[in-house]
C-alpha cells in the first residue's frame, strides 16, 4: 500500500541529518506570528488568574455545592495528554518497534510539556494559591507535617515524580544528537549543545550505558504513568461521593488518559509533518499505526464507560441514580451522548474503515477525541458535585466564568509555545536513532 | 445535640442568631443568586404534595461534628481535623483552599469564604470579638460555637464546679422559639441531650454512610 513512499530508515544518513537538523536555524515571520498569537493569549490568561489573585475564587463560576469545575477538568486533561510520550515511547521502546524512531521524541515532549501545565492547576485552584507549597513536606515554622492520609498528598508525590522521570526520559536520548549539534555554528547554541552533551563521544561503552538507561527508564517511567493517573482517579474515587466512590476509576482514567495523550500525539504529529516539512519522515505508515492505536484506545473507552454506568444503573442506588439521571437522561445529558459520538463513534468509523483511515481523517477525529476527553472529565467532575445527597443542597448554577475559560485557553497557547519553543532548539526527531549500525555499510 | 423535628417551624431564627455570633459575612442578592450565600445553619425545605395541599416539611442542617469524618482525612494541611474533645474544627490560618474537604461532606455543610467578607451598614458594628473573621480563600463551618463551650468551661472551672446540663448553649439553641435544639454532653447519660438521642423517633441524617454524627434528629410524629 505504502510501496511508492520510502522508509525514513532508507535515506542516506547524511540527508537525514540536514533534514533534521535544518529547522532549528533561521527564524520567519510565519515562526513569529505562530509564537506571538498564543503568547498574547497566555498573557491574558495570566492576568485572568492575577484578577483571581486579587479578588478571591469568587471570579470563578463556582459555587457551592459545585467546588471543583474547570480547573480541575483541565488538570486531569492535561495529566492526561502528558501519557502520550510514555505510552508511544515506553511500550515501543521496551518492544524494540522500528516503527517507533521518528516518534518517540515529539511524544516524549508532550509529555513533559503537558505536565508542566497540568501541573499548575491544582495551583491555581487553590483559595490561597500562595501558599500552596504547605502541602510540600519539609522541616517548617508551622511544626506542621502535611497530611499523606489525603489523596492530594499522594497526587502532589506522584506528579512530582513523573515530572522529574519524564524529564529524564526525554533527555537521555537526547544526548547523543546534542553531541552532533555541538559543532554548530552559532556560538550561543554551540555552548548549550556542547554543555548538554555531557561530553558524549561515542563510544562503544557510553552507547551501551546509554542504552541501558533508556531500557531502564522506559521500565520505570511506565510504571509512574499508570500510577499517576491511577492515583488522579483516586481523588475522586476516595471521596464518598455518588459516581466518584468506584473502583474501576484507576483503570478507567489510564485507559482514558492514553486515549486523549494518543490523539493529542496525531494532532502534534500532523502539525510537525505539515510545517516543518517532515513528510519523509512520518509517513502515513505512522499515522496508520497510531490510527489502530487510537481505535484500540477508543473501544477501550467505551468499554470502561459501559460498565460503569451499567452496574451503577443496574444497582439503582438511589444517590448513585440522581447523578446517572443528571449525567445521561436531563442536565447533562447533551454533553454525555456528544462525548460518546465523538470518543467512540466518530473515530470508529473514521479510523475503523480502511478506506476513510488517513492523516486528515485522523487529526479530525483527534480533535473530537480531545473534544470528548474534556467533555468526560467535566462529566464526571460536575454532575456529582451539582446531585447533593442531600436533595435541598443541590443546585443549578455552575458554569465557567471568563476567568476559567481564558486560563484554559491559555494553557492551550502555553503548549504551542513551548512545542514552538523545543522544534526551534532541539530536532524534533531523533537523528541518531536513524543512524547505520557500524557493521552496515555507510551510505 | 438533639433537634426534634416535630417542634421546628422553619423561623430561621437559630440561622440570624448564627450569623451575628460567629461574623458570618451577609451575602448580597446577587451573590445569592449565584449560590455563594454562606449559613453555618440552614434550613432545608421540603414539599410533599402536590398543589394546593402542599406539606412544607423543615429541617435545620449544621455540620454533624462526625466522628468518622469524611472531610478530615482529605485535608492535606490538617486545617480540619478532630480536636481532643471529638469536636470536627476548622484551622483558618492553615487552609489553603483545595476544595477536597466541602466535596466530602455529604451534608453539604461547608462554606467557602468567595470574596473577603463584607457587612452592610451598620453590622460591621457588631462583630463578635470572640470569633475569628475569615479571610477570602479558606473554607469555614459551623463550630458548635467552639467559643461559648470554652467560656462556659472557664466559668465552670472558676466557680469550681462541673459544667451544668444546659449551662452551655450555641447560639441556634439559645435563639430558638420553639426550643427545638438541644445541646449537651453526649458522653453524660444524665443528660437531656442524651436522652433524647435514646428517643425511638431520634435518627441521624445518612446514618448508613458510616460517619457517625454528633447531631441526632428526631423523627416527626406520624
Amino acid at each position: 500500500m505504502f510501496a511508492t513512499q520510502k522508509q525514513p530508515e532508507l535515506l542516506p544518513y547524511g540527508k537525514i541529518r540536514e533534514d533534521l537538523f535544518r529547522p532549528l536555524s533561521g527564524m520567519t515571520r510565519k515562526y513569529f506570528a505562530a509564537i506571538l498569537i498564543p503568547l498574547l493569549i497566555i498573557l491574558f490568561g495570566a492576568y485572568a488568574w492575577t484578577v483571581q489573585l486579587r479578588f478571591g475564587m469568587g471570579v470563578t463560576g463556582l459555587q457551592r455545592p459545585v467546588f471543583w469545575g474547570f480547573y480541575i477538568v483541565d488538570f486531569v486533561f492535561w495529566i492526561g495528554i502528558s501519557h502520550a510520550g510514555t505510552l508511544i515511547s515506553a511500550i515501543l521502546r521496551l518492544t524494540d518497534a522500528g516503527w517507533r524512531k521518528p516518534i518517540t521524541r515529539a511524544a516524549e515532549a508532550i509529555t513533559l510539556f503537558a505536565l508542566m501545565i497540568g501541573g499548575l492547576f491544582p495551583i491555581i485552584h487553590l483559595g490561597r494559591a500562595w501558599y500552596f507549597y504547605w502541602l510540600i513536606p519539609y522541616p517548617n515554622m508551622r511544626l506542621l507535617w502535611p497530611n499523606f492520609r489525603s489523596p492530594l498528598l499522594w497526587d502532589l508525590t506522584a506528579i512530582l515524580t513523573y515530572v522529574t522521570g519524564s524529564a529524564i526520559y526525554l533527555y537521555l536520548p537526547l544526548i547523543p544528537d546534542m553531541a552532533q549539534l555541538a559543532q554548530h555554528n552559532v556560538p550561543w547554541r554551540r555552548k548549550l549543545y556542547h554543555a548538554l552533551s555531557l561530553g558524549w563521544t561515542g563510544s562503544d561503552t557510553e552507547w551501551h550505558a546509554l542504552e541501558r538507561a533508556m531500557k531502564l527508564m522506559a521500565g520505570i517511567i511506565l510504571a509512574v504513568a499508570i500510577s499517576v493517573h491511577t492515583v488522579v482517579a483516586w481523588d475522586f474515587a476516595m471521596a464518598i461521593a455518588p459516581m466518584w466512590h468506584s473502583t474501576i476509576f484507576g483503570p478507567y482514567f489510564v485507559v482514558g488518559a492514553i486515549f486523549s495523550g494518543l490523539a493529542g500525539l496525531m494532532i502534534v504529529m500532523a502539525a510537525i509533518r505539515k510545517f516543518m516539512g517532515l513528510e519523509q519522515y512520518l509517513t502515513r505508515h505512522h499515522f496508520d499505526n497510531l490510527a489502530k492505536l487510537l481505535l484500540l484506545m477508543s473501544i477501550l473507552w467505551l468499554y470502561f464507560t459501559l460498565a460503569e454506568h451499567l452496574t451503577v444503573w443496574y444497582g439503582n442506588d438511589p444517590a448513585d441514580m440522581a447523578v446517572f439521571g443528571a449525567r445521561t437522561r436531563t442536565r447533562f445529558a447533551f454533553l454525555f451522548w456528544l462525548m460518546v459520538g465523538v470518543n467512540f463513534v466518530v473515530p470508529f468509523v473514521l479510523l475503523g474503515i480502511r478506506k476513510l483511515r488517513g492523516i486528515t481523517t485522523g487529526v479530525i477525529a483527534s480533535f473530537g477525541i480531545l473534544l470528548g476527553m474534556f467533555l468526560e472529565r467535566y462529566i464526571i467532575v460536575v454532575p456529582t458535585l451539582s446531585v447533593t445527597r442531600l436533595p435541598a443542597a443541590s443546585s443549578n448554577f455552575y458554569s465557567p466564568s471568563w476567568v476559567e475559560l481564558a486560563i484554559t485557553a491559555a494553557t492551550f497557547a502555553g503548549m504551542i509555545v513551548l512545542y514552538l519553543l523545543f522544534s526551534k532548539l532541539f530536532p524534533i526527531i531523533a537523528v541518531w536513532e536513524f543512524k547505520p549500525h557500524p557493521h552496515e555499510d555507510e551510505i | 445535640m438533639a433537634i426534634d423535628l416535630d417542634r421546628c417551624t422553619g423561623c430561621e431564627a437559630c440561622v440570624a442568631a448564627c450569623h451575628a455570633e460567629n461574623n458570618i459575612s451577609i451575602s448580597t442578592p446577587e451573590q445569592a443568586a449565584e449560590g455563594r450565600t454562606t449559613h453555618w445553619i440552614r434550613v432545608d425545605r421540603y414539599y410533599e404534595g402536590a398543589f394546593p395541599d402542599v406539606k412544607v416539611k423543615y429541617m435545620p442542617v449544621l455540620c454533624q461534628q462526625c466522628d468518622e469524618a469524611p472531610c478530615e482525612p482529605v485535608c492535606p494541611t490538617y486545617a480540619t481535623y478532630h480536636n481532643p474533645e471529638g469536636l470536627n474544627v476548622q484551622v483558618y490560618n492553615r487552609c489553603v483552599g483545595t476544595f477536597y474537604c466541602a466535596n466530602n461532606c455529604p451534608y453539604t455543610v461547608r462554606y467557602f469564604n468567595w470574596f473577603d467578607p463584607v457587612w452592610p451598614e451598620p453590622l460591621q458594628l457588631q462583630h463578635n470579638p470572640d470569633v475569628a473573621v475569615r479571610m477570602a480563600g479558606v473554607m469555614e463551618k459551623c463550630t458548635f460555637c467552639i467559643q461559648r463551650i470554652r467560656r462556659g468551661k472557664d466559668e465552670a472551672q472558676t466557680a469550681g464546679q462541673p459544667v451544668a446540663d444546659g449551662d452551655i448553649q450555641p447560639a441556634c439553641v439559645q435563639s430558638c422559639p420553639a426550643e427545638a435544639m438541644v445541646f449537651g454532653d453526649l458522653n453524660d447519660p444524665e443528660s437531656k441531650v442524651s436522652r433524647m438521642a435514646e428517643s425511638s423517633r431520634a435518627t441521624r441524617l445518612l446514618e448508613d454512610l458510616g460517619t457517625k454524627p454528633k447531631v441526632f434528629y428526631l423523627e416527626r410524629g406520624r
